[in-house]
C-alpha cells in the first residue's frame, strides 16, 4: 500500500465516522451513555472524548493483534483489551479531572460494554491494518463526541438555560425541566436524528423512482397524489370505472325484468 | 326485484356519524365545564382556553400546510386544545399553555401520523409534559377565590372538605375539573347522542370505588367516596379522555379491562403515590397498554374457536 493511498484511507475513515456512519445518529449505537449522560454539553463532550481515547487505542491494539487472537475467543480478547484501557482512562480521570469523573460516575466503567467500541473492533479493526483502524477509532470517537455534545447542548439550553454552564438566557426564562430529565433525552435524540436525516435526504440527488423506495413512501397508495409512481398498485381511475360497471349491471337487471 | 338484492361492493351498512360531528358533540359536551371554569376562576380562564385552542389549531394548520394535507378542519385540534386547557390551572403563564398545545399536536399527534395514529391522548400527554417541566406553575392553584390546596390534597393531608362544594365545583383546581355537575351533564349529552358508552367510564369508576373502599382506610364512608369521585379530574378523565376513540381498546372486553386497569392505577396513585392525584398518569399508562389489551382480548372469528381450532 502506498503512502498516499493509506493517507486517503485514513481521511475516509475519519469522515466516515464523523458523518456517513455517525455512531449515534446513523448507526444508533451506544444509546445507553447517549441518553444517560447528556444532561449538559460538558458531560456529553467529556463522555465522548473519554470514549474516543478508549476506542482509538483499542482499535489500534486489536488491529495489531488480529493475527494472534484466535477467531473463537476473539470477543473475550476484545473485552480484556478494552477493559484495560477503560481502567487506565478511569484512573487518569480520577487523578486529573475528578469533577468530570464524578459527573459521569457509573458510565465510565460501562464504556467496556459500549457497543460502539466492540462493534468497531469486530467489524473494522479485527480485519484491517493498524493505521486505518486507528483513524477509524478517531473518526467514530469524534462522531460520538460531536453527537453527544450536540444533544447535551440542546438539553442544557432548553432544560437549564445555559451553554457549557454559562447562562445565556435572561433571568425571566423558566427552564423546561423535562429536557434535563430522562424523557427529554429521547425527544432531543429523536429530533436531532430526524434533522440529520432531513439534511441528508435533501442533499442526496435521487432519481424520480428512488425516492419511493426510501422512507419517503408512506405505502398509502390510496391517498397518494403521485399517479406516475411505478410502485402504485391502487389505480384511482378504477374507482369511477367500478361505479359505471355497477350502474350498467343494474340496468341489465331492469332489462331482464 | 327488491332493492335489497342490488349488487354493490361492501361496506353495506354505513354509519352517518362523521369525525366532524363527533368532535363537535365532544366540544358541546365540554362547554358546561368550560363555562363553569370561567365563572369560577374569572376571565383569565377564558384567556387560557383561547390561547391553548389557538396554539393547537395553529400547529395543526401549519403542519397541514407543510404536509399539504389540511386536517385541521376535522375539529379534533379544537377538542385537544379545549381538553388541555381544562387540565391547566388558571394561573399558568400563557406561553406554557401554548407550548403544551404545540407539544400535544406536533409531538404526540402529527409526528405519529395525525388523528387516528396517536398512541396516547394528546391533551393528557401535554398535561404530563407540562407537569414534569413546570411542577411549580402546574400545581399553583391559588387565585382570588381560593387559597390554593385542591380538595384531594387537603384530604391527603388529613383535613376535611365540603363535599357539596366539590360536587358543585366551588373549589380550587384546574379550570375544568372542579365541577362534577357540569362534567356529568356534558357526559350525559355524549351518552345520549351515542358518542360514548358507559363501558370504560363505568368500569373505571366502579373499580375505583371498590379500591377506595378496600384500601382508603375509611371503609364505606359515602362522603369520602363522593369527595374522591368529585375531585382530581376523575369525571373529566373517565368520560372525556379515557373514552377517546383513538387511544381506547377496540374490543368490548378490552374496554372493560381498560376501565378496570384505569381504576386500579388511579387508586394506587392517589392513595399510595406522593401526589394526591393520579388520573392523568393512569390514563396515559392505560393508553400505552392498549395494544397489549387488544391482543389479549381479540375476538375469535365467527365459526372458529373451541378446542378443535386450537389444535
Amino acid at each position: 500500500m502506498s503512502k498516499k493511498s493509506s493517507f486517503s484511507t485514513a481521511g475516509e475513515r475519519l469522515t466516515n465516522g464523523l458523518l456517513k456512519e455517525n455512531p449515534t445518529f446513523v448507526l444508533m449505537l451506544g444509546m445507553c451513555p447517549t441518553l444517560a449522560v447528556t444532561t449538559s454539553a460538558i458531560n456529553g463532550l467529556g463522555m465522548g472524548l473519554t470514549t474516543t481515547v478508549v476506542l482509538m487505542l483499542s482499535n489500534l491494539i486489536i488491529s495489531l493483534l488480529r493475527g494472534i487472537i484466535p477467531n473463537r475467543v476473539r470477543i473475550p480478547a476484545f473485552i480484556v483489551i478494552i477493559a484495560s484501557f477503560v481502567t487506565a482512562v478511569q484512573l487518569l480521570l480520577e487523578a486529573y479531572i475528578p469533577s468530570l469523573n464524578e459527573a459521569l460516575g457509573m458510565y465510565i466503567p460501562l464504556i467496556v460494554v459500549n457497543c460502539i467500541i466492540l462493534g468497531r473492533a469486530e467489524s473494522y479493526a479485527y480485519s484491517n491494518p493498524p493505521i486505518p483502524s486507528l483513524f477509524d477509532g478517531i473518526g467514530m470517537g469524534l462522531g460520538f463526541s460531536f453527537a453527544l455534545t450536540c444533544i447535551g447542548a440542546v438539553r442544557e439550553f432548553l432544560g437549564a438555560g445555559t451553554f457549557f454552564d454559562y447562562p445565556i438566557m435572561p433571568d425571566s426564562y423558566t427552564p423546561i425541566t423535562i429536557f434535563i430529565l430522562a424523557p427529554g433525552a429521547f425527544f432531543v435524540l429523536a429530533a436531532l436524528t430526524a434533522f440529520q436525516n432531513y439534511l441528508k435526504e435533501s442533499r442526496e440527488k435521487v432519481g424520480k423512482e428512488a425516492r419511493h423506495i426510501g422512507s419517503g413512501c408512506s405505502e398509502d397508495c390510496m391517498n397518494c397524489s403521485d399517479k406516475g409512481c411505478s410502485k402504485r398498485f391502487y389505480d384511482t381511475t378504477a374507482v369511477n370505472q367500478g361505479k359505471n360497471d355497477e350502474l350498467e349491471f343494474i340496468d341489465m337487471e331492469k332489462g331482464d325484468r | 326485484m327488491s332493492d335489497l338484492l342490488k349488487v354493490s361492493s361492501n361496506p353495506h351498512i354505513r354509519s352517518k356519524s362523521t369525525t366532524v360531528g363527533i368532535m363537535a358533540a365532544v366540544i358541546v359536551a365540554l362547554l358546561p365545564a368550560a363555562g363553569f371554569g370561567i365563572y369560577n376562576f374569572g376571565l383569565r380562564a377564558l384567556l387560557v382556553i383561547l390561547v391553548t385552542i389557538a396554539s393547537t389549531v395553529l400547529t395543526e394548520f401549519l403542519f397541514g400546510l407543510y404536509k399539504k394535507k389540511l386536517t385541521v378542519i376535522d375539529l379534533s385540534a379544537v377538542v385537544t386544545g379545549l381538553l388541555l386547557a381544562l387540565n391547566l390551572p388558571v394561573n399558568i403563564p400563557l406561553w406554557m399553555a401554548a407550548l403544551g398545545g404545540v407539544f400535544a399536536i406536533l409531538v404526540v399527534k402529527m409526528l405519529f401520523g395525525g388523528l387516528g395514529q396517536n398512541f396516547m391522548n394528546p391533551a393528557l400527554a401535554a398535561r404530563c409534559f407540562l407537569l414534569i417541566s413546570f411542577p411549580l406553575q402546574m400545581t399553583d392553584f391559588a387565585c382570588d377565590a381560593y387559597s390554593g390546596a385542591t380538595p384531594l390534597a387537603i384530604i391527603k393531608a388529613g383535613g376535611g372538605v365540603d363535599v357539596t362544594d366539590m360536587i358543585l365545583g366551588n373549589t380550587a383546581g384546574t379550570i375544568g375539573e372542579t365541577s362534577m355537575i357540569a362534567l356529568v351533564a356534558g357526559a350525559c349529552f355524549l351518552l345520549l347522542t351515542g358518542v360514548i358508552d358507559l363501558r370504560i367510564p363505568g368500569s373505571y369508576i366502579v373499580t375505583f370505588i371498590v379500591f377506595i373502599v378496600l384500601f382508603g382506610g375509611r371503609g364505606f364512608d359515602p362522603s369520602y367516596i363522593s369527595a374522591q369521585l368529585a375531585g382530581g379530574g376523575l369525571m373529566l378523565g373517565a368520560f372525556f379522555m379515557a373514552t377517546d376513540y383513538v387511544t381506547r381498546p377496540i374490543t368490548i372486553k378490552g374496554q372493560y379491562l381498560f376501565g378496570v386497569f384505569l381504576g386500579l392505577m388511579t387508586g394506587i396513585f392517589r392513595l399510595f403515590g406522593p401526589s394526591a392525584e393520579g388520573v392523568s398518569y393512569a390514563i396515559i399508562l392505560g393508553n400505552l397498554l392498549v395494544p397489549l389489551i387488544e391482543k389479549v382480548t381479540r375476538p375469535v372469528a365467527f365459526g372458529k374457536g373451541g378446542r378443535r381450532y386450537e389444535k
